[in-house]
């Protein structure tokens, strides 16, 4: 056993509106500055849809990630061996261009007071960000925002590609047009492509809190991790000539903060946690087959309350008060107890270390008769907020995203959110749950305290609940890792290292 | 005294220029080495411009530093008729790629607002320098015939010469000034690694071919530990 300790993430779908307020915070605190105006280490897709860069989900085009090798099975990046990538150093011939994001633009804005008197309004052009020359607006980061039923947009989702045309048609039926939010920053990964594409090894994981960091000192420009990651989550400043990536705003989170994206949260959908996963069964979890990923990446998260997973993580160096906040992590509530929380994208095969809880969607009600109808010819209470088969997001199209194709894994996970919904009416309105809803509750597999913790947790958490993290250590900050009386006898404050002579 | 300054003086500056602010540039703004490379802005000239030019220049210089390293080796390898025919013949062909993709390069910088906007002036002079070496050492090879064997008479006992630190210029003295062009316009090249994006030539990342796929780096393990 080997204990690492990961600062992860759960995004609660039902809860997000879509409104993009994480982008903009992200984006005002990072990546205003020239060479990184295009980039948004945060952006929200619309699902269906074709997200940013478009289509970043076909690999077959960007070559991102994992796959294993037809013969041994063992796992290569699907880009190149070592090899081939030194091979196209100079030329790398899946690497997105700027038209796949969108050429970042501004305004004349100062045409509007200085263009003199005359006979028409003056306007303000869109300029270039990277020419400075006029330009047309062609593409936008979110330009496909709540397009679906789009035949340009979300029917170009590479997510639809195993569909029947029956079930694409179901989908984008203007009466019952679906679509959800999908939040993107950078996964975390556990066995990330960009770390292992990077030739000349700028890209690392911290050990203390697994985040991945581009250190740009080393960086020199070869753009590898860009087409390594499989969720286009790696950027290349054009100004600067080196990558950039979410930081996961460690600057913030070790003054105790949370995340921007995190913080501005208009819906709440965050929660920030620690997870505890054991490094010596990375190759395990990424070796199985598509359909037991999930199942896999879950069982190398550890109880953080096993006795022997404590001192295995204290004699690696995790800090206790991160093991503490492992212990009432959120994250692993949703992910590992309640199995709630799916990886995005897990047949990419680098163990994305944030999660996503599927959305349930409202109910779409029928006019009946002048009135609307929301139980749908159903005199079953347990019918009242759907079943899995009147599912208005497909299974199969919620398996292609969450769970490597796996229907059964996102059946499990709504069966679940159907129980707590149907639980938490007959509380309300009974009092107590009667027949029916004890046999929901018995197929999805919960209890009644579990159905009443997940309700708490999701419907009414405070902040406190949902960001469970203690100041990370600074680089140069002592306070966490020993005690300060002791290092100042060795070193004096100001100094890591002791300070011994001639060394 | 025009060929001390060009084969001596101008070689040793070069280097002692290169070493010396090379190492500078590295101990103090360790961030400007990049490859700064502009694929992101354009990438369908210069699929043709860097493939070409990269591959080419690199077995081109590979060639001129083995021959003057290994001299007896070379002459080995030449032993034949046809073998000479067959290195010529390569060292033209590959000259001739390398220009296309320098031309490319260039044409691509002039014609391309994106490229345009990312190039700076020391692009532009290393760009001119580094076509016209390999403008001249075309002209050499094909006006002056069996430069394969000839460089093992006059070049490469020049440079010898020049690393033993007892420089001799008569090995070269009776050249062709367009061959004189082009020893100068190596070093010329050299002098420019500290001052352009060529120091990128310098962090070939060779190690990626043995490095663990997964990197973790631990903060604390560095630090002072009870």
């Amino acid at each position: 056993m080997n204990i690492r300790a990961q600062v992860s993430m759960v995004f609660h779908l039902d809860k997000c509106i879509g409104c993009h307020t994480c982008s903009v915070s992200c984006k005002n605190i990072w990546t205003d500055r020239q060479g990184a105006e295009y980039m948004w280490w945060n952006n929200v897709e619309t699902k269906p849809g074709t997200g940013y860069p478009v289509r970043w989900e076909d690999q077959e085009k960007y070559k991102g990630g994992w796959e294993k090798k037809p013969g041994n099975g063992q796992l290569q990046l699907k880009m190149n061996g070592r090899l081939g990538m030194l091979g196209n150093i100079f030329f790398n011939p899946h690497l997105p261009s700027l038209d796949d994001y969108y050429e970042p633009w501004t305004y004349e804005y100062e045409n509007l007071i200085n263009a003199p008197a005359g006979d028409d309004q003056p306007t303000a052009r869109p300029i270039s960000l990277v020419t400075g020359h006029p330009m047309e607006i062609k593409r936008g980061p979110n330009w496909d925002d709540d397009l679906s039923g789009s035949e340009v947009y979300a029917a170009n989702d590479p997510n639809l590609d195993g569909m029947s045309d029956d079930e694409r048609q179901l989908m984008f039926e203007v009466e019952r047009l679906v679509f959800f939010y999908l939040p993107r920053i950078c996964n975390h990964c556990l066995n990330a492509g960009c770390v292992a594409a990077c030739p000349s090894g700028a890209i690392y994981k911290r050990g203390e809190d697994g985040i991945v960091l581009v250190n740009q000192d080393v960086c020199r420009g070869w753009r590898m991790c860009i087409t390594g990651c499989p969720y286009k989550k790696v950027y290349y400043n054009w100004s600067t000539g080196k990558s950039e990536k979410c930081i996961l705003c460690y600057p913030r989170l070790e003054t105790g903060q949370a995340p921007a994206c995190f913080h501005s949260c208009v819906g709440r959908i965050r929660y920030l946690g620690v997870l505890l996963y054991d490094a010596d069964r990375l190759d395990e979890a990424v070796g199985v087959d598509d359909a037991a990923l999930v199942r896999a990446q879950r069982a190398i998260i550890m109880d953080p309350h096993d006795p022997a997973v404590v001192a295995s993580a204290k004699a690696n160096g995790v800090p206790d008060a991160m093991i503490e906040a492992a212990q009432q992590s959120p994250v692993y509530r949703f992910v590992k107890e309640w199995e709630l929380a799916l990886p995005l994208h897990p047949e990419f095969r680098t163990l994305p270390m944030l999660f996503y809880v599927p959305p349930m969607l409202p109910l779409q009600a029928i006019a009946n008769d002048g009135r609307l109808d929301v139980t749908q010819d159903s005199e079953e209470a347990a019918d009242y907020f759907g079943t899995l088969e009147k599912a208005r997001l497909p299974m199969r199209y919620m398996a292609r995203l969450f769970s490597a194709g796996n229907e059964e894994e996102v059946a499990a996970v709504y069966r679940k959110l159907i129980a707590v919904r149907v639980y938490r009416r007959a509380s309300t309105i009974a009092g107590e749950p009667d027949a029916d809803t004890r046999k929901v509750l018995a197929a999805a597999g919960l209890t009644a305290d579990e159905a009443q913790a997940i309700f708490e947790l999701t419907a009414k958490p405070t902040f406190d609940e949902r960001f469970v993290v203690p100041p990370l250590a600074r680089e140069v900050a002592i306070e966490s890792i020993m005690d300060p009386f002791t290092h100042k006898t060795k070193a004096g404050f100001g100094f890591r290292r002791e300070a011994k002579r001639g060394q | 005294m025009a060929d001390l300054v060009l084969f001596v003086a101008i070689p040793y500056a070069a280097v002692v220029v290169a070493v010396v602010l090379t190492l500078y540039r590295y101990a103090n703004n360790r961030f400007s080495y990049s490859s700064l490379s502009s694929q992101l802005l354009e990438n369908s000239v210069l699929s043709w411009a860097s493939v070409a030019w990269h591959y080419a220049i690199l077995l081109i210089l590979t060639a001129h530093v083995l021959a003057a390293l290994f001299p007896g080796l070379w002459a080995r390898l030449l032993g034949g008729q046809v073998r000479l025919y067959v290195i010529e013949i390569t060292g033209m062909g590959l000259a001739l790629i390398a220009i296309i993709g320098m031309g490319l390069f260039i044409w691509r910088r002039l014609t391309n607002p994106r490229a345009r906007a990312v190039t700076s002036t020391g692009d532009w002079v290393l760009l001119a320098v580094l076509l016209a070496q390999v403008v001249l050492g075309f002209i050499t090879a094909f006006v002056y015939r069996w430069g394969a064997l000839w460089y093992l008479q006059t070049a490469a006992p020049w440079l010898e010469s020049l690393v033993r630190l007892n420089p001799d210029t008569s090995y070269v003295a009776l050249m062709p000034w367009v061959i004189k062009l082009h020893f100068v316009g190596g070093f010329v090249t050299i002098a420019l690694i500290p001052f352009t994006r060529l120091s990128h030539a310098l962090t070939i990342p060779v190690s990626y071919l043995w490095r663990p796929y997964r990197l973790v780096i631990w903060n604390r393990r560095q630090a002072v530990r009870e």
